[in-house]
């Protein structure tokens, strides 16, 4: 049995990248402070982009890029998809964007309230 | 108690899904026919060693420029919230009878050995920045990556002299006239060349030069300028939060 065979390395990505986010939502859905919640929303992201990744990898491929260690005559058969590396760029870009946002609101309410606990934040409850 | 039955029925559920979606996971051994157009069509056609750049900049450059937008509007959010209101820094001063600078400097400064090795060290960080969004379609790298580590400067510079101070408004004209200069570039594309953010309006040059690939090194430059430094202010806006109210 040989363990590069039967789990390329993509799956093990993959799989990662699922556990990611499955902690990251069970934080986001469990914990009651503000910045375990805004953690829990980073390794969800997180665990995203690693499945994004691992969709786009060939078996044996390397980084897309043509040079002289990848002829651009063979290229087709070397490299791994570009696409999904170029969407995962833009999602980590969205990612710190909304995260950033998160943690300003984050400053607010505890300027506002001292606390960062959700279950102490009544007055939006209806 | 049924909250929690339900959070952890979901998970279950989500865990199912992914369990299935991974036994049945098999390695792909060949691109996908897109990935292979841009493979195969990539180099020739804009003229960048690097096909994710060419992706990113190129081929989806509308994409690029919406994810531009999401940064601006999410750094203005960020300044948004975290503005001080004028009134209330008037009160300060009504109240303590002198300016808030006083606030400011309760940051206890950083060592010296600190302070001497960022002397040192920020110019690099930040030549390393621009190196990095240069050869963005030569090397793995890019706008978004080199205006991080141009931020990642401003971070060490902000923990290591916590009383220095980013001029506001030179943050925001540069900010503002890259990218102004990156929509321009991209019309410039319309006009010269087949589309909105076409590199080929500028010579292609010599394939895996610094200045080929047409436009690409110009709009990656706009990019890593306007990232570090939307980067840099909302950095900017955390400290002067943390130190507004300490």
């Amino acid at each position: 049995m040989n363990i590069l065979t039967d789990f390329p390395i993509s799956l093990i990505v993959l799989c990662s990248g699922f556990g990611l986010i499955l902690l990251g939502l069970w934080g986001m859905l469990t914990q009651r402070h503000l910045i375990r919640i805004i953690i829990g929303f980073s390794l969800m992201d997180t665990g995203i982009h690693m499945v994004m990744v691992s969709i786009g990898y060939v078996t044996g491929g390397t980084a897309p890029i043509i040079n002289d260690a990848v002829p651009m005559s063979e290229a087709v058969n070397m490299v791994v998809d570009p696409v999904p590396s170029a969407l995962v760029l833009t999602a980590i870009v969205i990612g710190l964007g909304v995260t950033a946002v998160m943690l300003s609101f984050a400053v607010r309410i505890h300027k506002a309230h001292k606390t960062l606990m959700i279950d102490k934040l009544t007055e939006s409850k209806w | 108690m049924i909250k929690r039955l339900f959070i952890f029925s979901m998970l279950a559920l989500m865990a199912f899904i992914f369990f299935n979606l991974a036994s049945n996971y098999t390695e792909s051994d060949s691109l996908s026919k897109l990935g292979q157009y841009y493979v195969e069509k990539g180099p020739q056609e804009i003229g960048a060693p690097n096909l994710v750049t060419a992706v990113v900049v190129t081929y989806r450059g509308l994409d690029t420029l919406g994810e531009v937008t999401v940064l601006f509007i999410s750094a203005a959010g960020v300044g948004l919230l975290l503005r001080r209101s004028r009134r209330r820094q008037d009160d300060k001063i009504l109240e303590k009878g002198e300016p808030t600078e006083k606030n400011i400097s309760t940051h206890k400064a950083a060592s010296e050995i600190v302070e001497t090795a960022t002397e040192l060290l920020l110019p690099m960080i930040i030549l390393f920045g621009v190196y990095v969004f240069m050869n963005g379609h030569l090397s793995p790298g890019g706008g978004f990556q080199g205006g991080a580590i141009i931020a990642s400067g401003t971070m060490f510079l902000l923990l290591a002299l916590p009383e220095s101070h980013l001029s506001r408004l030179m943050i925001a004209i540069t900010e503002s006239l890259s990218g102004f200069s990156y929509v321009v570039v991209g019309v410039l594309g319309v006009i010269w060349a087949g589309g909105f953010l076409d590199n080929r309006f500028m010579e292609l040059g010599t394939y895996g030069d610094l200045f080929s690939a047409g436009a690409i090194p110009l709009i990656y430059t706009f990019v890593g300028l306007k990232v570090g430094f939307e980067l840099s202010a909302v950095l900017d806006r955390f400290r002067q939060e943390e130190s507004g109210s300490a």
